[in-house]
């Protein structure tokens, strides 16, 4: 990616609650302490991408709650995906899920998500973020990536190569996914799981989970009916994206992007990625459930979701 | 050894139940090996204290090609001290102007600080986990004279460089952050810099000794005690 002199771009006038620059995510890093970063909700992150026409790992931006007020300076396409959330450009209602042509001088605003609560602002080519360790993700609690290593802030400048206002996609309704206010999860069993009982495993699959104010980037804590391991604790392990901890208050936490690397606390397996990008659209109080599932199942879930993405194209408009 | 399912593209290794020397070295060496072994298939690997966790492309191989890699590998391991690891010296400003807790651990282990300096430096510590936050790197183990419980109310704010002790393991804090550990010192090297190749001095597997510097070596070799 060749960076452009900084002309072309746009200006942060507002930068809401929480906006953060992401790409797919930063791998290969671990070894020195860094975690992965990247979109909480690939799948719309990847269709932000994909309605303007980019790859689907493109920089983007993932907007929390809301609150986004951006100043084009450049001719592009633009589109929101994710959370429901009151997009307008110069003051004109926009549609979710499809991309809009803009133009220097376009103000774009983003309301407060109603439905979910993260979306995602992609442009045509992408934003041009110079990378850290290989990506452009942010992770706010290692200060990498992004403009400065954290959210948004007023008067940032977003670059983007000036490209056609015209071949603006849209995505059917009826694939347009939703978000309410419960999510069933599924998970592989794994790590310490022997250290659970049948009877504490059989509790955790059959009870209900609310999900809390504690939960960020870094993992999302739950509420509901204690599960308690048989070891207070392990030798710290690598920690992957979707982990399952049980701390000694028997309240589980699903470890997100911005997780630690390394950890000691139990862990009875992990939710499949394709349902924690359901839980980070959730706000607190909404309800869970889980369903164990084995790692085979979860390679074919992941098979037919890629293929049924891949058939699925989005329409001119 | 076992194989534990992790999570929908992870798989974590067991080489050992206990933190020791020779379970380190073994996740060390099945570190390395598994990177040549398994190469694009992996998305990233985490060697920590007896496990290595490995993250693969599920697009590119499935779960069972990882497993056979790793029982491979396993096979090639040996008992011997692995050749890779380097000896890495890094300088240490101690007292208590640098390291806050360096006089009541003194007092709680029955020593004088000159000897809770001797003891620290005399040892040649492991560098078994890398992780908590970028570039903090676990060392071990700590002589037993000299091992403390962390503090029973952790800080909100431990300077970059500071040099804790924590029960059998001590560590250099990479930059600003909360921490309960018991601090003795202040080492002028910057454990992670993102401007810097490489990054850290130390990669796991590693051996890690301390070298006592003066306060004007300290602080030109760099060192501030300026806490902001």
């Amino acid at each position: 990616m060749t960076h452009n002199a900084n002309t072309e771009g746009f200006l942060v006038r507002q930068p809401g609650l929480m906006t953060l620059i992401q790409d797919a995510g930063r791998f290969g890093q671990h070894g020195i302490g860094l975690t992965c970063g990247g979109p909480l909700d690939a799948e719309a992150f990847g269709w932000a991408n994909r309605l303007c026409g980019n790859d689907e790992r493109a920089t983007a931006l993932e907007v929390s709650f809301g609150g986004l007020t951006l100043e084009a300076q450049t001719t592009t396409r633009l589109a929101v995906t994710g959370a429901e959330i009151p997009l307008s450009i110069n003051g004109q209602e926009k549609e979710l899920w499809r991309s809009h042509p803009v133009n220097a001088g376009d103000v774009i605003e983003l309301g407060y998500a109603t439905q979910g609560c993260r979306a995602y602002l992609a442009v045509a080519g992408g934003f041009d973020i110079p990378h850290s360790f290989g990506s452009a993700a942010t992770v706010s609690r290692e200060s990498i990536g992004g403009l400065n290593g954290g959210k948004l802030e007023p008067n940032d400048f977003l670059a983007c190569a000036a490209t056609s206002a015209k071949g603006c996609l849209a995505l059917a309704d009826k694939h347009r996914p939703t978000y309410g206010t419960e999510a069933h999860l599924r998970v592989i069993l794994g790590y310490q799981k022997q250290a659970f009982s049948d009877l504490q495993i059989a509790r955790f699959f059959n009870s209900e989970y609310t999900t809390t104010d504690r939960s960020d980037r870094m993992g999302y804590r739950l509420n509901g009916p204690e599960i308690k391991p048989a070891i207070d604790g392990i030798l710290s392990e690598g920690i992957c994206h979707g982990a399952i901890q049980v701390p000694a208050d028997g309240q589980p936490i699903i470890l997100l992007n911005d997780r630690q690397t390394i950890g000691g606390y139990p862990k009875l397996g992990s939710v499949l990625s394709l349902d924690t990008a359901k839980l980070c659209q959730l706000t607190p109080g909404a309800t869970i459930t889980f369903e164990a599932i084995t790692i085979d199942d979860a390679h074919n879930l992941h098979l037919l979701a890629k293929h049924r993405t891949s058939v699925t194209e989005p329409e001119a408009c | 050894m076992r194989i534990e399912v992790a999570g929908e593209n992870a798989l974590i290794l067991y080489l050992g139940e206990h933190g020791e020397p020779g379970t380190a070295n073994r996740v060390e060496q099945a570190a390395r090996l598994l990177k040549q072994e398994l190469g694009d298939c992996l998305v990233d690997l985490v060697p920590s204290y007896a496990s290595v966790l490995l993250i693969f492309d599920m697009f590119r191989c499935d779960h069972l090609h990882i497993r056979a890699g790793i029982r491979k590998v396993m096979n090639e391991l040996s008992d011997e001290a692995s050749e890779e690891g380097r000896i890495v010296t890094l300088p240490v400003f101690y007292g208590t102007e640098a390291g806050a807790d360096l006089e009541q651990l003194a007092r709680n282990a029955g020593l004088t600080t000159e000897e809770v300096i001797q003891i620290h430096t005399a040892g040649e510590y492991r560098v078994y986990a890398i992780g908590f936050a970028p570039g903090f790197a676990y060392l071990g183990d700590v002589d037993e004279r000299i091992a403390a419980p962390r503090l029973s109310t952790p800080r909100q704010r431990v300077p970059r460089g500071a040099v804790g002790i924590a029960d059998r393991q001590t560590a250099i804090y990479p930059a600003v952050s909360p921490g309960g550990w018991n601090l003795i010192g202040r080492c002028p090297q910057r454990m992670f810099d993102p401007d810097a190749q490489p990054t850290m001095p130390v990669q796991v597997g590693d051996r890690v000794r301390f070298e006592s510097i003066s306060r004007d070596d300290f602080f030109s070799l760099g060192g501030t005690l300026d806490d902001a």
